[in-house]
Parts: structure tokens; sequence; C-alpha cells
């Protein structure tokens, strides 16, 4: 491990000071290190400084005026998993949250390192081979390499890997807000316009700019999406990263979709929201068939290579049944 | 002041408090087997994979290899050796002999440490990946199946598994828990 300095900054202020307007590549912020301490480790993340803002008070869960609720950046995934409010009004957040990691790792992970969590592609983490996400212009081996992970929505030919996050499906699906705060002052950022497609820059996992730190993520008021559900299919029924998963809230009145959320984990660089299907499910009876029809009218987007076109089937399989689950069920939730 | 690369650091293990200077690298596993020669901690593969390097810091169960030490300065850290001794063994030590739940007993630290702090969050009310309506808020009933859920992050080279759910349960039922 390359040798850094480490402070540990008692304020925003004192934290954006410390890291100046300057290339993130030569500071980096620490929160609950279970991604980061291991790219030190591999040789990934080579910063001369590191922050740790682990410690800072970024507030709790609290619930905000309109009746959504805000997280602090540093709210730890078990504490998140584990809040009432979260549980009662948008259930698939915290079925996301168990479904990823372990119980160690979920009680160290803080929400702003959760959304900033970096891709699992076996390459990226292979000091080893090409890569033009950890080395810009030296080339991807998932091109031709090991498919399984690949995305299949969205990937150019400069990388195809996949966001790795499950608390960030159901966050997509809500438009969720990231608030920021930078060199710059605060901004407000869409959850669509945090995570980025790779394009000719795969590098950049985000939008966020340089020395911003995270301070919280603010998800809006839906009534309807105390009917909501997650799921992930992986490779073990346990602590392992989705090869696909669904997150969906639905809003149903007389057997017909009056509303629907619906976004996809493991498919692309981003959370993918399936607006697609959205839009093609909005005003139609909720019956399996008009399910189908709407993920087939996203997944028209599929390109998939040659380990991973089982995924789209997987991926309307697990919809459907999604839906259906949902949507049998009379009250609020089965 | 000492330079930016050493940072004094004090971490309380088992109850013993020990003030250190550490280089930033150093994770609260190596800080405690290379520095403190805590060995009731192993490392298993150093990158969060297979909770052998389970500890509980400030109630919390970790993976000691992924925490960095001087992220952690001031923490009570409580290894496996903190739970019981020999002769007067915690319950799930004692449980884990009795159920017969391990084989070479490497990853057995790891779990007892995990198992403790994975009961007090069943006893909290957190739910798991396998609670069939998160939205319920029931209280938390530990079954097989939960067990094998919450403690998924354990790994046993061994497959020692069976033993090691019977033992934990064993323990859940003392404490009202399953
Ligand atoms: C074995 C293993 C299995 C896993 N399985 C899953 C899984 O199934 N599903 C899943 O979703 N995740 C999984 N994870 C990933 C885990 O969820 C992430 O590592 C974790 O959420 C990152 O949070 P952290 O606080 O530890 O971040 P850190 O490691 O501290 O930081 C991660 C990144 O975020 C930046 N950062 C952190 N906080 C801020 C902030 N406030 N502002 C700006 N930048 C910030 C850091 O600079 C760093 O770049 C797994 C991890 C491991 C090790
Ligand atoms: S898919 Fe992306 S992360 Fe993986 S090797 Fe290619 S460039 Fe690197
Ligand atoms: S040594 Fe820490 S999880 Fe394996
Ligand atoms: S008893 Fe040998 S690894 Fe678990």
């Amino acid at each position: 491990m390359k040798a850094f300095a480490y402070a540990r900054p008692g304020s925003i202020a004192e934290a954006l000071e410390l890291a100046g307007d300057g290339d993130d590549t030569q500071t980096a912020y620490l929160a609950g290190g279970t991604n980061l301490v291991d790219h030190l480790r591999l040789g990934i993340a080579r910063p001369d400084t590191l922050i740790d803002l682990s410690r800072l008070d970024f507030g709790g869960v609290e619930e905000t005026a309109d009746g959504g609720l805000r997280i602090g950046a540093n709210v730890r995934n078990a504490d998140l998993a584990a809040d009432p409010a979260l549980r009662r009004r948008f259930p698939f957040v915290s079925e996301a949250l168990l479904a990823g990691a372990s119980g160690q790792l979920r009680s160290m992970a803080s929400t702003g390192g959760n959304l900033l969590q970096r891709t699992r592609c076996v390459y990226f983490q292979d000091r080893s081979t090409p890569c033009n996400k950890r080395e810009p212009g030296s080339g991807c081996s998932a091109l031709d390499g090991y498919g399984t992970y690949n995305a299949l929505i969205g990937a150019s030919e400069h990388c195809v890997a996949v966001h790795p996050s499950d608390l960030c499906v159901p966050l997509a699906a809500l438009d969720a807000i990231v608030h920021v705060t930078g060199p710059g002052g605060e901004r407000a950022i869409p959850f669509d316009q945090f995570h980025r497609l790779p394009g000719d820059a795969p590098e950049r996992d985000t939008t966020l700019e340089a020395s911003e730190i995270i301070t919280a993520v603010e998800i809006l008021a839906l009534p309807w999406a105390s009917r909501s559900r997650y799921r992930k299919v992986r490779d073990r029924a346990s602590y392992a990263f989705a090869l696909v998963s669904v997150a969906a809230a639905v809003d149903v009145a007389d057997g017909v979709v009056t509303d629907v959320r619906l976004a996809l984990g493991g498919v692309s660089h981003k959370p993918h929201r399936a607006r697609a299907a959205e839009d093609a499910l909005r005003g139609q009876p909720a019956t399996p068939a008009a399910f189908e029809a709407a993920i087939d009218a996203e997944l028209e987007a599929a390109r998939p290579g040659k380990d991973n076109a089982f995924k789209v089937g997987q991926l309307r399989r697990t919809t459907v049944a999604v839906l259906t689950e949902l949507t049998q069920t009379e009250g609020d939730r089965p | 002041m000492p330079d930016q690369h050493s940072h004094p650091t004090t971490l309380t293990v088992n109850g013993e408090r020990h003030d250190l200077v550490l280089d930033p690298r150093v994770s609260v596993l190596d800080a405690l087997r290379d520095r403190l020669g805590v060995t009731s901690v192993k490392k298993g593969c150093d990158h969060g994979q297979c909770g052998a390097c389970t500890v509980i810091a400030d109630g919390r169960r970790i993976v000691s290899c992924l925490a960095l030490a001087v992220s952690y300065d001031g923490a009570e850290v409580t290894t496996a050796a903190g739970l019981g001794s020999v002769g007067a063994l915690g319950a799930l030590q004692e449980a884990f002999v009795d159920r017969d739940a391990l084989q070479c007993g490497y990853c057995t630290p790891g779990q007892v440490c995990s198992a403790e702090a994975m009961l007090a969050e069943a006893e909290a009310g957190m739910p798991s990946h396998v609670t069939a309506d998160v939205a319920a808020l029931d209280p938390v009933r530990l079954s097989p199946e939960e067990v094998r859920e919450r403690m998924s992050g354990n790994l046993c080279r061994c497959g020692a598994y069976p033993n090691i759910v019977d033992a934990i349960l064993d323990v859940a039922g003392e404490r009202g828990l399953a």
C-alpha cells in the first residue's frame, strides 16, 4: 500500500479546505472504508492524503416537511435498513440494503459510500490487466473476457461494467436527491443525473465534482411506495453481488396500474431506471401479460454479449414475478 | 506533534487501554495482532470477504481488515478472548464447544464475535433479508434460516455450518430470541 497522510477534519468546511479544489486522485475521503480500504490495499486508489469523514455529523434519518425522508450521508447501511419510517414508507429500500453484503459490512458501510462504491468488474480489481476505468486508455479486458456480469444496456466500447449497489436501485426508482457540498457551495443532484454511463470516460462513475462531499440523500414522499419490493437474483442465497435485481413500486386501482416505478440492477453502468416499461404499463390492466409487455419494451434496448444473454430472460421473469406479487395482494402490503 | 504519517491512536481491547503510534495504513486487524499480540482475531482474506477478522467495535460487528486503526481511535474493541476465557467461557463459546461447532477452529473467533453482535441486532429488532415483511416491524424470531442469513458474512472452510447454526440457536433460545 502506498503511504498516505491522514487527517480527520472536525467540520465539512475543514474537510473541503484539506481537499482544496484539487484533483481527486491526490486526496480521498474515507467513510466506512469497506470499499476504499480494499482499493488502497489493491493499489487501485493511491491518494496522498486520506480525509476521514466518518465522524462528521451529517444527521440521521429525518422526516422532511413533505413526508419524505432525509438520510445523513454517514447513516450506516444496517441502521438505515432498520429504520421504522423507511421500512413503512419505502420497504424496498430496506429490502435492498438487507440483500447487500453481510451483517459486518452493513454495520460499517455508509449511505454516501454505498452510492460511490466502484464496480466489481474483475479486471478493474486486477492491476495486471488493462482497464479503462482504472487506467484510462489502457483498453477494456471485459469486452472479450469474462462477461457474465457485463452490462446489457448503455455500455460503450470503452467499458461494459455495471454499478454494483443494491441500495441505489430503489433510490433510482424513487427519484432520490443527492445533496452535496463542495468548494462552490451546495447543490442537489437528481438521482438519474448522479451516476453516469461510461461513454468515452469510464473513469468517471458519477457527476460529482472534485472535492465535493455527499451530505445527505433525500427521498421525496410517494405514499403508494409502501407497496414496493426489491428482488435480487444471485449465484448464492446470500452474500453475493447481483446478477440482476428489480426494484418496483406500484399503484393499482380497480385492477388498473395507475402508476409504477421500476428500476433494474446489474444491468448498466448506472442504476437503471426502466422508464420505457413504466410508460408502457401506466393505464394498463395489472396482469402478467401487461407486465411482460412492459418489461419487453424496456429490454428492447438490451445488447447482450456472449456470456450474459441469460440475464435478459432473468430480468423478464423477475420483473413479472415481482409486479404480480405486488398487485395480487390487497391492502398496502402482503 | 508527530509527522503526518504516524498518528497517536488509542484502542481499548477487551477492557485494556493501549496507546499506540500508528502509520495510517495499519488496519485494526494488524494493530491487534502485530502491534498488540492479540491473536484472538484471525486474518483470512484481508479483503472483507471471509469474516475471520470479525471483532465488535463500540458495540457493532466489523471486519477489522477493512477498518483503519487511526479511524477507530478511541474505540472499545472486543475480540473472542473478550467474550470469555478458559474455565469461564461465554455462552456462545460454551455452545460452540457443546455442539462441536468447529473443526480447525480458524473461523471460530470471528464466528462467535459476529454471533454475539448478531444476537444484539436481533434483540434490537433489526430485520434481515429473510424477514417476511420488513414493514410490519415485528420483533425478530431467530429461525435456522434467519441465523444462516444473518451469519452469511462468516465463512467456514471446514463446513461446520450445521453445528454453528445449532450452537447459535441454543444461545438465541436462552435469550428468548428463537
Ligand atoms: C465482500 C463485500 C461484499 C459486498 N457486497 C455488496 C452487495 O451485495 N451489494 C452492495 O450494494 N454492496 C456490497 N458491497 C459494497 C459495500 O456496500 C460498499 O463497500 C459500501 O457501501 C461502501 O460504503 P463505505 O462507507 O464503506 O465507503 P468507503 O469505502 O469509505 O468509500 C467508498 C467511496 O466513497 C467515497 N465517499 C464515502 N463517503 C463520502 C462522502 N460523504 N462524500 C464523498 N465521498 C464519499 C470514498 O472516497 C470512496 O471513494 C460489498 C462489499 C464487500 C467488501
Ligand atoms: S468493463 Fe470497465 S471496469 Fe471492466 S475492464 Fe472494461 S473498462 Fe475496466
Ligand atoms: S480477513 Fe477480514 S474479512 Fe477476511
Ligand atoms: S472450523 Fe475450520 S474454518 Fe471453520
